[in-house]
């Protein structure tokens, strides 16, 4: 029988990746994907968690989260492309003009 | 009424202010002249204010609420009586004079109109001082008067050691006004008001004891104030400031404060028989202290500065017979005499190029009639010969305390008052007279400073024929003194009193005249102790500021290492943690990630930690 601690354990297993993933990652492309695990995984807790306890609210912010996630790679994909034609490149290390 | 008051109290603070908006800039006799317009103006409402006072009685006003805190009430209130308008007349028309004279005194500083701006708070404050009808408000102008004498004093602060006079002048004065303050403690303490009028009505109520140890500080804060022993040694020092400055703090503001005091007080003063006594020995001891210093002394205004010293001590010896009206009066004579002569000592130390030593001066009289003429009315008047205003005064505080059976003190007042005789012609020999020992052409001042003098020379003159009005006057608000002695005596005293001055004054001629004295005289010890000031000021920086700066010492080294290492300390350790964590900001997006999900991961475990708690 599968129970709610097996779906949290994926959680966990899929932030955990998600996080390597955006501190390893030097393409912008991949962070967006590792972003993207990140944010599914708390979509997959919030399902499981709503399920369990009987309540929709959960379902209901996985919907919102995944129409944030929508957006977001909506627009960080136009910067890219942008950044793109720019410079020639994706790669992270590109953005330094941040310095303080 | 409310108008003249006002304008009285505050037309010196306006001409400061003015005075003061200009400080900075470049020096302007306008300047001067408004000062001293609108101190003229506030004069002659103190003259308007003594003729209502005169003919309606005593003004009591309230002007506005001032400190209102639990029990304590106290006003903005201020009482116009005789003592107070009396007070205010010789306060305007010696300031006056200064002002007007100042501007031909000063006419070549660069501070100016600063120094017009210093003079105008002085009057403001000696003002506030005399006007106020509560012990607050009389300390206020108490300190007030303190702080103008600091910036007076220290006026040329560029000059060497003259911060030193200055500061010693307040430091000395502050050290008294701790007893002031206990004593303004005590009255709230024991009468529940600090209002005179409520202290007037509890004293008769009060313990013996309490009576006394009030009475008793407020003569401290008195003494500073008035430079008595042993407070004195910041008088002479005091010579350091403007000549003006002199004449305005030795005749009508700030040591004549310490007088005043008592004179005000004189329910208290009176009904502490001890303190009273005291007042009479140290007022004769000072009278003759001071005098003696003077007569070896050859600093100009430091003999006159002595000599003031000496009048004080004439006025407290008066006081505290409880001759109060005697002392008001002998406070106002000699505001005129001695302004007269500390502005002719100004005309002097210009003429001999800022030159103070009078054994360098000599036969100015050639060059210089009217001040000559001036300083010697003021001499004479300081002595006491008949009709001049010291005589009247003077001379009725010697009778004061012959009649109350003091005869020791009478006879130091005798003695007093022929060294001040021998001290005054002294001077007026070795500056006017004899041979000249300088080299250059003497000018005289300036003709309007002269006009600007005449009016106290007159005064020095005339003011004495006041005096039974004056004690009328007086005797309204204070307790009458009675001289209980036979008119045959009085005037044997009287007689005794001339002659010994005028024997003293033509010794002091004779003496200058022909040169009898010899230089080895100088060798002599008591000549010496005489110049020294008794040694006095060698024995305070021995016993108190000798082991003050050692302590001072101690605290800077402490100052330096402990407490300076440790902020230093921290902001050091903050500084370099600052540079530390510059690093991060690199401006690297990955490295900002990683920094982001360290920081996430602390929080988390922090999260943790806490909950387990």
């Amino acid at each position: 029988m599968i129970g709610l601690n097996h779906y949290l354990a994926v959680s966990i297993i899929m932030f955990t990746l998600g996080l390597i993933g955006i501190m390893k990652r030097k393409n912008l492309i991949m962070l967006f994907f590792s972003t993207e695990i990140l944010l599914n995984s708390a979509n997959v807790a919030l399902v499981a968690i709503g399920h369990f306890h009987n309540d929709m609210t959960g379902q209901v912010f996985a919907m919102f989260v995944i129409a944030i996630a929508a957006s977001e790679i909506a627009v960080g994909l136009a910067l890219l492309v942008r950044w793109y034609k720019k410079t020639g490149t994706i790669e992270i290390d590109s953005l330094m003009n941040a310095k303080g | 009424m409310v108008y003249n008051i006002l304008i009285a109290l505050f037309a010196p603070l306006l001409a400061s202010f003015i005075a003061g908006v200009f400080a900075q800039s470049k020096k302007n006799t306008l300047i001067g002249i408004i000062s001293s317009f609108l101190i003229i103006l506030s004069t002659l409402n103190s003259f308007i204010l003594l003729e209502i006072v005169a003919t309606e009685g005593d003004i009591s006003i309230y002007l506005s609420d001032f400190i209102y805190v639990g029990m304590l009430k106290i006003d903005f209130g201020f009482i116009i009586d005789p003592i107070s308008s009396i007070m205010m007349i010789t306060v305007g028309v010696v300031s006056s004079i200064v002002h007007i004279y100042s501007i031909g005194y000063m006419e070549h500083d660069e501070g100016f109109n600063k120094f017009f701006s210093y003079l105008g708070l002085f009057v403001f404050s000696m003002l506030v001082l005399v006007m106020s009808d509560n012990f607050i408000g009389l300390f206020i102008g108490w300190e007030g008067v303190g702080l103008c004498s600091w910036l007076l004093i220290g006026f040329w602060y560029e000059k060497k050691g003259i911060s030193w006079c200055a500061n010693e002048a307040f430091i000395m004065n502050r050290i008294a006004d701790l007893g002031m303050l206990i004593a303004i403690f005590l009255i709230y303490n024991y009468a529940g008001s600090l209002r005179y009028e409520d202290l007037f009505l509890a004293a008769p109520n009060l313990p013996k004891n309490i009576i006394f140890w009030i009475a008793g500080f407020l003569f401290i804060g008195a003494m500073g104030k008035s430079a008595q022993f042993p407070f004195h040694t910041w008088l002479a020092d005091a010579m350091a400031g403007p000549t003006p400055v002199s004449a305005l703090i030795h005749a009508a503001t700030m040591v004549t404060a310490g007088v005043y005091l008592v004179i005000r007080i004189n329910f208290v003063f009176s009904e502490a028989i001890f303190v009273s006594n005291f007042i009479v020995y140290l007022g004769a001891f000072v009278a003759v202290f001071a005098a003696s210093m003077a007569l070896v002394n050859r600093d100009l205004k430091k003999i006159i500065a002595y000599s003031t010293l000496s009048q004080l001590g004439y006025m407290f010896v008066a006081a505290g017979l409880g001759a109060y009206s005697i002392a008001l009066f002998h406070l106002m004579t000699h505001a005129f005499f001695k302004s007269l002569l500390f502005l002719g000592a100004g005309n002097i130390m210009h003429a001999m190029n800022d030159e103070l030593d009078i054994k360098k001066m000599g036969g100015l009289y050639k060059y210089m009639k009217p001040t000559a003429i001036l300083m010697i009315l003021g001499s004479l008047a300081l002595c006491g010969f008949y009709p001049f205003a010291g005589f009247f005064s003077k001379d009725k505080i010697l009778e004061a305390a012959f009649s109350s059976d003091y005869f020791i003190i009478w006879i130091m007042l005798l003695i007093g008052a022929m060294m001040t005789a021998f001290y005054s012609f002294r001077l007026i020999m070795l500056v006017f007279f004899g041979k000249a020992k300088y080299e250059h052409h003497p000018h005289e001042a300036k003709i309007f400073m002269l006009i600007a003098l005449a009016p106290l020379g007159i005064l020095s003159l005339t003011a004495g024929f006041s005096d039974s009005k004056f004690h009328m006057f007086i005797n309204k608000v204070v307790p009458d003194f009675v001289i209980n002695i036979e008119h045959s005596v009085a005037i044997y005293l009287i007689v005794i009193t001339l002659v010994l001055v005028a024997l003293s004054t033509i010794f002091a001629i004779y003496a200058y005249k022909f040169d009898i004295f010899k230089p080895k005289l100088e060798n002599n010890l008591i000549y010496k102790l005489l110049l020294n000031q008794y040694n006095i000021p060698k024995l305070y920086s021995k016993v108190f500021i000798n082991g003050y700066y050692k302590i001072a010492n101690i605290c800077v080294n402490l100052d330096n290492t402990i407490i300076d290492k440790t902020v230093d300390c921290m902001a050091n350790s903050i500084s370099k943690l600052g540079e530390k964590t510059d690093e991060i900001h690199s401006g690297n997006l990955s490295l900002m990630l990683r920094w982001l999900v360290a920081g996430f991961v602390v929080l988390l475990l922090l999260a943790f930690f806490i909950k387990g708690n």
